[in-house]
């Protein structure tokens, strides 16, 4: 019974750590159609904004709820005006651009923070769920992610912003024909999916040692939750992290770690073959 | 089965539209005719069907080419047969020459060693000869599709199928145009969709009707473009 | 046939300059770097001509090179003789891209997601192969090693004479000769209609597919050239290495090939070698010291190319060169220089 339990805390866990590691990526891709292959690395960025202001006394949670989005978010609004803004439509030009933009931050990271891991200690200690010794901080990872979506989801339906937003799902053409300026439309909205990508590395910071590579380790798996989800921001997010997440812990579990990440990788390949254009479809609607 | 293009009860929705309703068609070896109706009449959808570019199941009905069934084949399984089909959307390859164009279409089913002799027929047919080393992209809409129908035809289909061919055309290239297709009618069965009236005057064939997914009519040119219940067909659209 | 561009012809002249350049070479300096340079640009080419000419852009090219360079240490521990081993450096990544290419090709898969799934392909084999530390993980006699790679094989060795195995400058020739020779072999399958039918895919698919040509099967059968190609890069790499690790299948050499190609020029043969040389040396000096890192300056040069020079550095100094020719003779031509990179529409599809 308390393995049940420890196994569902760490599916949901997972499922949030997909969630609020893409969350990020799917604004992007699912308003603007941009993949932004630096994704990982603003996700570090957050992480070491954190760690930096902690170890110079800020408190904790206000640095990587607040600090460590704003921040990033920044960075991407000057990514946005000097590459992103000049490759639009382009999609291999700007999987490629952010591609070298991901190896420019890494280096970038190396040269001021050099090579060793740095990290910070998680503000929730363990609980005890049964005979197992529970992470304490995974949950507040969880509420955090649940928070977060929520939020975003009220956003877009209830706020103007995420009216214009949602037009700009529909094309370039809608949002200018709402009398907003597509381009700026779009500038907030990559700076947006950056200041989360900022959240999501601050709230991630405490549990391992941060290099200036650890963007790998997220980029591929949000990658592989955001085109397996399809075009809609919300729902494909989460129904792609949903089915991925428990398929990874499932498979860990019964067999091993390595494994299970195999096994969230090849399932991605089966869906993305099955339904190439994510599980909420419709995507290039005019793609070539 | 008796004709080089058959249809039976050919069937397709798209969600709760149905674009062709039960459709059952058929052209003669060495006839030529012309598909019209009003925009949404299901010509184009009918076309592509017949074309191999939807993925037909049994219960969308049956296509048939010179006898073989060819319902489930996809497109150039359906050009292997000996069919030329020229889309709706013109596709041709912009970055390289016109020649390269032509080359690339006639080597397929000429071998490397017939395929310049092709190339240099259809270049004379068409009138090409000026735009040969020009790039296809930097050619008006007009001559980018008069290649097109160059890269049909260099294979010499015995089936042509046109997807409005007229489209963009100067008066002095459809007049060209339907010197081309009468030509090719002497050896091949041809069918074209269009919306050009005038173009379907002069090519003068037998016509029929496409009208809410299904055949109105079927008849020569004059006395089916002369038809009230075609006529009120395209105003009653118009208006609509 | 008058006047197709000139993909297919050799020019000789340049040809045997860089050949005489390869063989006197070792008279002036030491071959141990230059041989990992002609390697990493035959892994180059290999990626180059997919992309260039087929209009394959793959993001993990890197998982045939890995599997040419595993498949070589694991089959040369086995069988003790390498020629066998060789041949297997081609075959098991040409079997397993023809697997994934016809499940992507035959599936219409297109631009963006060919380069996730082939991402995919090569993240899987290097996280798997990154575990395999410790004795369960064996094939045959080989253990794989996990995380730290195979060390201490046989290189290669003339056929039937285990005992002959090279390494140092006989290894520097071979390398050079294998290039050459796939450099000449590439030119061959673009003079042939294979070759053009490639270039035609890449130009409109649709328009080939209605031309009758079986579109998937001609993008299956390059991508199975092209990964026997990397695989036979990473069997050389493992020779002048001496041991293989994951590193071969990581993100960073997906990345490394795919910027040398970029750099030095899509659509043509000379571009990415010359990127991949390039660029190599650049990052064998930049990993002798620790001020500037070897990520930054590349992440520097990719963005700058493809904000600048969407083409890369060969055809646009090409394009330079065919200008000043015209000039030069006083032509004002349709632009059919005499080094035409075929096609205006390399890269970009949407």
């Amino acid at each position: 019974m308390d393995y049940a339990g420890v196994v569902t805390l760490e599916i949901l866990y997972m499922i949030a750590f997909l969630a609020l590691t893409s969350a990020g990526l799917a604004i992007v891709f699912g308003m603007m159609r941009v993949i932004n292959l630096a994704h990982g690395e603003f996700v570090m960025l957050g992480g070491y904004t954190t760690i930096a202001c902690y170890n110079n006394g800020i408190n904790i949670y206000f640095a990587m709820l607040l600090v460590a989005p704003v921040v990033v978010g920044l960075v991407g609004l000057i990514v946005e005006r000097s590459i992103i803004r000049f490759l639009y439509g382009r999609m291999i030009d700007t999987m490629l651009a952010t591609w070298g933009l991901s190896l420019l931050l890494i280096g970038l990271v190396t040269l001021i923070f050099g090579n060793t891991a740095v990290s910070v200690p998680a503000p929730i200690t363990g609980y005890q769920l049964g005979e197992y010794q529970m992470g304490g901080y995974n949950l507040f990872i969880i509420l955090v992610t649940v928070a977060l979506l929520i939020a975003m989801w009220a956003a877009l339906r209830f706020t103007r912003a995420g009216l214009i937003a949602r037009g700009a799902m529909q094309g370039a053409d809608v949002v200018a024909s709402l009398g907003y300026d597509p381009r700026k439309v779009y500038m907030y909205t990559f700076s947006a999916g950056a200041a989360l990508s900022g959240l999501a590395g601050g709230v991630l910071a405490p549990l391992t040692g941060l290099l200036p590579s650890s963007g790998g380790a997220y980029i591929a798996k949000a990658f592989i939750t955001v085109i397996t989800g399809g075009a809609a921001v919300i729902s494909g997010t989460l129904s792609s992290a949903v089915i991925l997440g428990t398929v990874n812990q499932l498979v860990s579990f019964a067999a091993h770690p390595v494994i299970g990440e195999i096994a969230m990788l090849v399932l991605a390949i089966i869906l993305l073959r099955l339904m190439p254009t994510g599980i909420t479809g419709r995507f290039f609607r005019d793609g070539t | 089965m008796s004709g080089v293009v058959e249809t039976q009860e050919l069937t397709m929705r798209f969600g709760g539209v149905t674009a062709v309703d039960a459709v059952n068609f058929s052209l003669r070896e060495r006839e030529l005719r012309c598909l019209i109706g009003p925009n949404g009449a299901g010509k184009s959808t009918f076309f592509k069907c017949i074309t191999g570019q939807y993925a037909l199941r049994p219960e969308n009905g049956r296509v048939f080419i010179r006898g073989a069934d060819v319902t489930e084949w996809n497109t150039h399984d359906i050009v292997r047969l000996g069919a030329g089909i020229k889309t709706q959307v013109p596709s041709v390859m912009n970055g390289l020459t016109v020649e390269e164009n032509l080359w690339l279409s006639a080597r397929r089913v000429h071998g490397w060693a017939g395929a310049g002799g092709a190339v240099e027929e259809i270049t004379a047919e068409l009138q090409l000869g000026e735009q040969l080393r020009r790039l296809v992209g930097e050619l008006s809409h007009g001559e980018r599709q008069m290649v097109e129908i160059g890269i049909v035809l260099v294979q010499r289909p015995w089936l042509v199928l046109l997807d409005e061919p007229a489209a963009g055309m100067t008066g002095n290239e459809v007049e060209r145009l339907v010197d081309v297709i009468r030509h090719i009618n002497q050896t091949a069965s041809v069918i074209v969709v269009d919306h050009d009236m005038e173009f379907v005057r002069m090519l003068g064939s037998r016509v029929t009707v496409f009208h809410q997914g299904a055949i109105l009519t079927e008849g020569p040119a004059t006395s089916v473009l002369n038809d009230p219940v075609v006529r009120e067909v395209y105003v009653g659209n118009r208006a609509a | 046939m008058r006047s197709w561009p000139s993909v297919g012809q050799i020019r000789w002249g340049w040809f045997l300059l860089a050949t005489a350049i390869l063989l006197l070479l070792p008279l002036v300096t030491d071959t141990h770097t230059p041989t990992v340079l002609l390697i990493w640009a035959l892994f180059a080419l290999s990626l180059g001509m997919m992309w260039g000419y087929a209009g394959l852009l793959s993001f993990g090219h890197a998982a045939y090179f890995g599997l040419g360079a595993y498949a070589y240490a694991v089959a040369v521990i086995n069988i003790g003789e390498s020629t066998v081993p060789l041949i297997l450096s081609m075959l098991v990544p040409a079997a397993v891209a023809a697997v994934v290419g016809a499940m992507m090709f035959y599936g219409r898969i297109s631009d963006v997601y060919m380069g996730v799934i082939t991402l995919l392909v090569t993240l899987i084999l290097f996280k798997f192969m990154s575990a395999t530390a410790g004795d369960a993980y064996v094939i045959g006699d080989a253990r794989l090693g996990g995380f730290n790679g195979m060390p201490g094989f046989h290189t290669l060795n003339v056929p039937g004479y285990p005992e002959i195995s090279l390494f140092g400058l006989p290894t520097y020739y071979v390398c050079a000769a294998v290039l050459l020779i796939c450099y000449l072999i590439c030119r061959w399958i673009l003079a042939r209609s294979f070759g053009r039918v490639l270039v035609g895919i890449r130009e409109n698919e649709a328009r080939c597919e209605l031309m009758g040509y079986n579109v998937p099967a001609f993008k299956t059968a390059i991508f199975t050239v092209c990964a026997a190609m990397a695989g036979l890069a990473g069997c050389l790499f493992a020779n002048w290495a001496e041991i293989v690790t994951p590193r071969v299948f990581s993100l960073g050499q997906a990345a490394e090939v795919l910027i040398w190609v970029i750099a030095g020029g899509l659509g043509t043969l000379i571009g990415p070698i010359l990127g991949a040389i390039a660029l190599g040396y650049v990052k064998l000096l930049l990993g002798e010291q620790t001020v500037i890192d070897n990520s930054l300056v590349l992440g520097a040069v990719l963005i700058i190319v493809v904000l600048g020079i969407p083409r890369g550095v060969v055809p646009a100094l090409q394009s330079v060169w065919a200008a000043a020719e015209r000039r030069a003779r006083g032509r004002t031509g349709s632009g059919q220089g005499a080094r035409r990179t075929l096609g205006a529409s390399n890269r970009e599809r949407t």
